[in-house]
């Protein structure tokens, strides 16, 4: 059995924002291990632009945002072993991992950052029915034929579900000579950031038809028609709505799942709204020592948020080898009216400060959240515009958290002007068609 | 003549024959119209090695399903084939059910089936403790079982190959002639004389039959449609759980998988003899139909939805004879369930049939009758470091949901009855079959085929012909 100090796992942009945030806090004995034979995750077939924005100022592709934090790496004594699977984490941080240069090795940590992402929703996942014909791709997997492997998967297209990659693959396919028919997304408003609706729907004038959903599949060998419905307030399809697009492709962007098979494993618990660990306010997970971040722990918009929550997780992992600890007792975070998850979900007491992020249920027009302490009401910040395909965030300074007496805090949406916009709904792990 | 006999249809009906005639001196042919054996029903179906209570007594269903079932443990143990004797409920759930538990449990006994027993509602929550409260009692067959069918019928393809049996894929047969002392046999091919054919082509066999001037029969294809459950899932029971069986079939039934995953299905509805569409009512009456024995049931956790077509016939019992209308032409058709545990005996018995219609057989001096496949994430860790240090794509995880390896892969590419399809790979060594369904690996497999079979990624499919999934390359071409 080798020993390292810090085992990251998962070379994607949480996994290396993680690793170098904690080589600043002076750890020195660092491995990440990455299942792909090249660091970078998913960023490396996300060849359009606007990451970065956040972070850097500056508009970056996929690879560029990646090569930034690979670059960094360089400068480290960071190892990074490619083309390896962690098979196994116990619960004394002993992974079990294989790849073809070392074989099977067991690696012992003193530390655990778990960095593996999240995986697409499939066909399967919501059970559209129809035939079983080829032609029905995840729009990632889509997008690594486009992107890494240089082939087009189809000529005419219907995209079901308007999160982000879906979207972005409706203006890719259309660059490329396809017909992008339709996209249509089950929900009353889009999954995805609005800025992709205008740059990769509106602009090429790809008609987006919310409230609607793919209710038949046909072809006998290869895609031949695709039937849409529209979908009631309950998203029963409505029949007599039906409207046939004649296509050889169905792209799917229907949702990404946390990839948290090892944390299960591993007995971590798992918060069933996120599909990730439930962490603290440093990310620990309730095994002590392991730390999660990025699209494992919950699923981000902008991956500019996700190298920030990593270096959270690094500076602890950090912490935590050097022997410190948090201390205080535990404050729960609720889910009040409104919200549909938080991260962190767990918070010390006399922690130095909290930025809270989570998802909110409906779109909203100018509303507030609140948060409170049992009744008491902590904080309270206005927004305009709230909506569940994007990610909010509140911060709350010590002066206001040293004032908590319960042990929980509820965070809820209040309503004021313009109110709720659509009907209750959850945007994510959320099987609409079962 | 080309050969002495031509079996039609590589589904495990015609694969078990191919696998028990290849133990003889016989110059023998499969021809399968698909470009992969086990494309049929044999792909879809609910994997169950019933025990045999179900068939009507003194019927060749009862007597083969019995027969099969007790074969299929010693079978799957030689070829290495994926099988659990894990044993079977079915389940009372009101005062009518206590009564045909009791008729099946008579049935059985008639039927020989061993070990059958009657448990009253504590037994039976006590084997099974995820059932619906409202389980009245049950009758449990220690026998029944569940397998891998599909490389069930790999397995005695290609040991039937090994043995000298030849295999054309992608050969439907269009016409069939009467010829002095045999058949000509059209396809696409070319035309194939044999002097015996055997007529395992499954859902068409009464298309088959027509061709060669028997009429006897028709195919009534029953289409049943399924869930198959993330592993999350898969303990949810233990033992292969059905309902009491109606006139239309026997019912919804929940079972683990040999893999580890939950499958719950079917319904069963007239189809098209290749209708393998999903609908949403059949979906819809499987998931509630299950919810009554199992109610905990995670249909969240769905990983795919696929439906399979029965080759159910105008006849009550299987079709295993010598057509009367064409001497010489063994039909092994109409081959229902319980036709996936029966199969192991169907091959002896269509032997028999061949014998009797004048087949002279002689043994074969020596005849494999054995097949291994290296299952990587199920070996230790000193024979996986002995894999790899032999060849280090033996280290490279492909499939990351179900831990298959660039190894598997590329040794499944050189087998005996080597894949042309990315389902094809995922038929012999699982990759894909997992939670995300081929999204990671996908990708991976079609270049892993078209590099090992030398063909342009274009060309490899998804799985039967027409099936392709790229159609050219984008503007600035491929990486290479």
């Amino acid at each position: 059995m080798t020993e390292h100090e810090l085992v990251v796992i998962g070379g994607g942009p949480a996994g290396l924002a993680a690793a170098l945030a904690a080589w600043e806090q002076g750890v020195r004995d660092i491995l990440i291990l990455e299942r792909d034979n090249q660091a970078g995750g998913i960023l490396n077939q996300c060849i359009h632009n606007g990451f970065g924005l956040h972070r850097f100022r500056e508009e970056l592709t996929g690879p560029e945002y990646a090569g930034r934090f690979i670059d960094l790496l360089r400068n480290t004594d960071i190892q990074i072993r490619t083309d390896t699977m962690v098979l196994d984490l116990t619960r004394d941080r002993v992974l079990h991992t294989v790849s073809p240069q070392h074989g099977c090795e067991a690696i012992q940590a003193g530390a655990v950052v778990l960095a593996m992402g999240c995986r697409e929703r499939t066909r399967g996942a919501i059970s559209i029915p129809g035939a079983r014909c080829s032609g029905i791709f995840t729009a990632g997997a889509a997008q690594r034929f486009l992107n890494m492997e240089g082939y087009m998967v189809g000529k005419r297209v219907v995209i079901l579900g308007s999160g982000d990659i879906g979207l972005i693959m409706a203006r890719r396919m259309t660059l490329e000579g396809a017909k992008v028919l339709a996209c249509v997304e089950l929900m009353p408003y889009s999954g995805g950031l609005t800025r992709n609706i205008v740059q990769c729907l509106n602009d090429f004038d790809i008609p987006l038809y919310l409230s609607h959903t793919v209710t038949d599949i046909r072809g006998k060998d290869r895609l031949e028609q695709v039937v849409v419905s529209r979908v009631d307030e309950n998203r029963r399809p409505i029949p007599g709505t039906e409207m046939v697009f004649d296509c050889d492709t169905l792209m799917l962007s229907v949702g990404l799942l946390p990839e948290n098979e090892l944390s299960r494993q591993a007995g971590i618990e798992i918060d069933p709204r996120t599909n990730g660990p439930v962490v603290w306010e440093n990310r620990e997970t309730d095994l002590p020592g392991v730390f999660a971040c990025g699209n494992v722990l919950h699923v981000h918009d902008l991956v500019d948020y996700v190298s920030a929550e990593s270096e959270q997780a690094g500076i602890a992992a950090a912490a935590y080898l050097h022997g410190n600890r948090p201390e205080g007792g535990e404050i729960r975070l609720v889910n009040g009216n409104g919200v549909s998850y938080t991260v962190p979900q767990r918070l010390h007491r006399g922690a130095e400060s909290l930025e809270l992020f989570f998802r909110v249920r409906n779109v909203y027009r100018d509303a507030a959240i609140r948060v409170l302490d049992g009744e008491a009401q902590v904080a309270r910040f206005r927004r305009e515009h709230m909506a569940p395909g994007e990610m909010e965030s509140i911060k709350l300074p010590k002066v206001l958290l040293d004032r908590v007496k319960g042990d929980t805090l509820t965070v809820e949406i209040e309503p004021v002007g313009g109110g709720v916009l659509r009907s209750e709904a959850s945007p994510l792990g959320d099987a609409p068609n079962v | 003549m080309d050969f002495d006999v031509v079996i039609i249809g590589c589904g495990v009906v015609g694969a078990d024959c191919a696998y028990e005639l290849a133990k003889y001196d016989l110059r023998l042919c499969v021809l399968e119209a698909s470009n992969d054996v086990a494309n049929g029903t044999t792909k879809a179906n609910s994997a169950i090695v019933h025990a045999g209570y179900d068939p009507l007594p003194g019927t060749k269903m009862a007597r083969l399903n019995v027969r099969g079932t007790a074969m299929m443990g010693e079978l799957c143990r030689k070829l290495d084939v994926l099988y659990r004797n894990n044993g079977s409920l079915v389940l009372s759930l009101s005062e009518q059910d206590d009564a045909v538990l009791h008729s099946l449990y008579e049935q059985g006994l008639a039927n020989d089936v061993p070990g059958l027993e009657l448990l009253d509602r504590e037994q039976t929550l006590a084997l099974e403790p995820k059932l619906s409260p409202a389980v009245r009692g049950a009758l449990f067959a220690p026998s029944a079982g569940i397998v891998n069918p599909w490389e069930l019928c790999l397995a005695l393809a290609e040991t039937a190959v090994r043995n000298g049996a030849e295999l054309r894929l992608s050969a439907p047969v269009t016409a069939i002639e009467r010829t002095a002392g045999g058949f000509c046999l059209s396809t696409p091919q070319g035309p194939v004389t044999a002097r015996y054919v055997v007529n395992c082509a499954g859902t068409c066999s009464d298309r088959i039959a027509a061709m060669a001037g028997d009429r006897s029969f028709t195919i009534r294809p029953t289409r049943g449609e399924y869930y198959l459950l993330d592993k999350s899932e898969g303990t949810r029971v233990d033992r292969v759980i059905f309902q009491c069986p109606t006139p239309a079939g026997k019912g919804v039934l929940v079972t683990p998988t040999v893999h580890g995953n939950l499958l719950v299905g079917p319904n069963a509805v007239p189809a098209g003899p290749d209708d393998t569409a999903n609908t949403p009512a059949g979906m819809d009456f499987v998931r509630a139909s299950a919810l009554r024995a199992v109610p905990g049931i995670s249909f969240r956790d769905n990983v795919r939805n696929f439906a399979g077509v029965r080759a159910n016939s105008d006849r009550e019992d299987f079709i295993l004879e010598e057509s009367a209308a064409a001497p010489g032409f063994i039909h092994a058709a109409g081959i229902k369930s319980p036709g996936l545990s029966a199969a192991p005996a169907i091959g002896p018995e269509v032997l028999e049939l061949l014998r009797q219609a004048g087949l002279s057989l002689k043994q074969k001096e020596t005849y494999i009758d054995s097949r291994r496949r290296v299952r990587f994430h199920e070996l230790s860790d000193e024979e996986k470091n002995a894999l790899i240090r032999e060849d280090p794509r033996w280290g490279r995880v492909i499939c990351r949901c179900e831990t298959v390896t660039e190894g598997e892969i590329v040794a499944c590419l050189h087998g005996p009855i080597p894949p042309v399809s990315v389902n094809g790979v995922k038929r012999r060594v699982g990759a894909g079959m997992g939670r995300c369904q081929g999204g990671f690996c996908g990708p991976r497999v079609q270049e892993i085929i078209a590099r090992e079979l030398g063909i342009d990624p274009t060309q490899v499919l998804m799985d039967w012909e027409g099936t392709w999934i790229l159609c050219g390359e984008t503007k600035g071409g491929t990486a290479l």
